[in-house]
């Protein structure tokens, strides 16, 4: 734990992905406690009011501007990497638990477990991604638990090859022979011996997964299929600021660098940690 | 070859059957497309009556199998909304998806290979910098919002080029330079590692060793080489370009696949939607299989197997 502490002090760009996506989650987190403007009930006497630094501190202040309905756009966002966040790492752990366990369950057994679930992971991968959230989330309907299964649903089969191939190799090793030899069952081998195994990739896979699905998620909102309003979500305010562009910039301009920034570090960080757990490139550093 | 190459064409057929039973049994929960279609007040036996025209009221299982073989013979039913072949609706907007899909994975595909070999040819300089801030930059930026943000600079401000919709070239740049975007940041940042890796190879050191040309090594031992990763790269783009489509075509107002797609979930259009998803899936397994055989020409060790 140390050593990797370290290790991330000294990485610029790691660090740089850390800090920002610790102050999203604070934000996230805070949102309610930091005396913003209501992020929903709207304000017909300030509507499209350009952002402002002035007096940035008082209680009517708009440092991003108001959007159409008066409604503040930093509290909005502030509200909205809420939503964001909590369906974005929600997808993660359920896509990341079904998908490590399939990938284990695959790789352990073979034989005709690993041929129909690879075939299944070949259908899914024939079928774009975001056509089939499209449709399920139509079909289903538009809440947070489907968005977080729908989204899960497009991440499971990243663990599942990686994962099996990961174990494909494992199983082979004296130490599983091992415990198989002195007669460990199935499950305490896959759970006890491989899953801690294989828990560096699976973790690796998860941050970069984190940032497509918050992408994904922020185009399922923009195409009007994401939580439903009045919730503020960073999709749907680029859908309805689209709108006035012509006369107010700022409505299209902030929700979308939110997605950016917030892509932008858990990428570095995804791809900091990559680094970081490959001893192969390591050693090359 | 011959063997490899039958495999492969029947992994694509089970896949594509996949996808195709995939979207029948999910666009049947999106609702009854009876009661959207019957004039505002009609009655149950209009509704009825509807329902059996279209083929609706049949148990679910003999509906899916009669699409099925319909299909087989390019049949996919007559659209809800058009009235005529949902074949042919979808077919009509394909030269539009193709025609920007094509021109940004080209485009993007040029700038993604000549940034990434200058990254990784001078690495530590300040254009390997930039190359990577660009790259990241390009990555972490949705494709939409960037199309926005075009819009907003050249459309709005500079009102050089046209908000969206086609039928001129000038329509292509836009939609097309977002698109290029995405697609070339990520060819280059894979590019760049993968042509780090192979220069650390032994081989590359041995044919430096026995006085090759810089030329020769980097043309026949490395590039070679880095490029199979980026093949497959194009691969899994050019998929996501045509998935990725539903939510550009919206933003540049582009008559294309992924709009008719959306707008046929939003009907409940099954044909459409049926005729579309498949064929998109189709195109993308093919593009596959191509990517697949591309490998074997350039990895002969892949071509055994």
């Amino acid at each position: 734990m140390k050593s990797f502490l370290s290790a991330l002090l000294r990485s610029r760009a790691g660090l740089f992905g850390f800090v920002l996506v610790m102050l999203f989650v604070a934000g996230a987190i805070l949102a309610p406690y930091l005396g913003l403007a209501s992020p929903i009930r709207s304000s017909l006497t300030s509507r499209m009011v350009a952002p402002t630094w002035t007096g940035l501190f008082s209680p009517g202040a708009h440092p991003l501007g108001t959007d159409e309905l008066g409604r503040d756009i930093l509290s909005r966002i502030l509200y909205g990497s809420r939503t964001t966040l909590l369906i974005a790492a929600g997808a993660v752990i359920l896509g990341g638990a079904v998908g490590t366990l399939l990938g284990i369950v695959a790789g352990y057994y073979r034989g005709i477990v690993d041929r129909i679930l690879m075939r299944v992971v070949d259908i899914q991968l024939a079928l774009p991604l975001m056509l089939l959230a499209l449709l399920v989330v139509a079909a289903v309907g538009a809440s947070t638990q489907n968005l977080v299964i729908v989204l899960a649903l497009t991440s499971w089969l990243r663990y599942a090859r990686i994962i099996r191939g990961q174990v494909l190799a494992l199983r082979e090793r004296e130490f599983i022979l091992s415990a198989h030899a002195i007669g460990a069952g199935t499950w305490r081998i896959m759970i006890k011996h491989l899953l801690p195994n294989v828990m560096t990739p699976v973790l690796v896979i998860a941050t970069l997964e984190l940032a497509r699905i918050i992408i994904m998620d922020a185009a399922l909102s923009f195409l009007g299929l994401g939580v439903q309003p009045p919730s503020p979500s960073w999709g749907r305010m680029l859908a309805d600021g689209r709108v006035y562009i012509t006369t107010a910039w700022w409505i299209v301009t902030f929700p979308g660098l939110a997605i950016l920034l917030t892509v932008l570090s858990v990428n570095l960080l995804g791809d900091w940690l990559r680094d970081y757990f490959d001893p192969k490139l390591r050693t090359a550093r | 070859m011959t063997r490899y190459l039958m495999t492969k064409l029947i992994e694509a057929f089970i896949a594509i059957w996949g996808v195709v039973t995939i979207v029948f049994f999910v666009s049947r929960i999106l609702g009854d497309p009876a009661v959207l279609l019957v004039p505002v007040g009609a009655g149950q036996q209009e509704i009825d009556n509807l329902r059996a025209a279209l083929g609706l009221d049949r148990p679910l299982l003999e509906q899916y199998f009669q699409s099925l073989l319909s299909m087989l013979k390019g049949d996919f039913g007559i659209s809800f909304q058009h009235t005529r072949p949902a074949l042919d609706v979808v077919l009509e907007r394909m030269p539009a998806t193709a025609s920007l899909a094509g021109l940004a994975l080209l485009f993007g595909t040029l700038i993604g290979v000549a940034a990434g070999a200058i990254a990784a040819l001078m690495r530590g300089t300040v254009a390997e910098l930039i190359v990577m801030v660009a790259a990241l930059l390009g990555q972490a930026t949705p494709t939409f919002w960037l199309g926005i943000m075009l819009i907003l600079l050249f459309s709005v401000e500079l009102g050089l080029l046209p908000t969206g919709g086609s039928g001129t070239w000038l329509h292509y740049i836009l939609p097309g330079l977002t698109l290029s975007v995405f697609v070339s940041a990520s060819i280059a940042r894979l590019l760049r590692s993968s042509l780090l890796d192979i220069m650390r190879e032994d081989y590359v050191r041995t044919a430096r060793a026995k006085g090759l040309m810089p030329r020769t090594v980097f043309f026949w031992h490395i590039a070679r080489n880095a490029l199979i990763p980026v093949v497959t790269m194009i691969g899994i783009i050019a998929g996501e370009l045509l998935g990725g489509s539903v939510v550009i075509e919206t933003v540049f107002a582009w008559p294309g696949v992924g709009r008719v797609i959306v707008q046929g979930i939003q009907a409940q259009d099954f044909p459409v939607i049926q005729a579309g998803v498949t064929l998109v899936a189709a195109i993308f397994v093919f593009v596959n299989l191509l990517v697949d055989l591309l490998y074997g020409v350039l990895d002969p060790r892949i071509r055994r197997g």
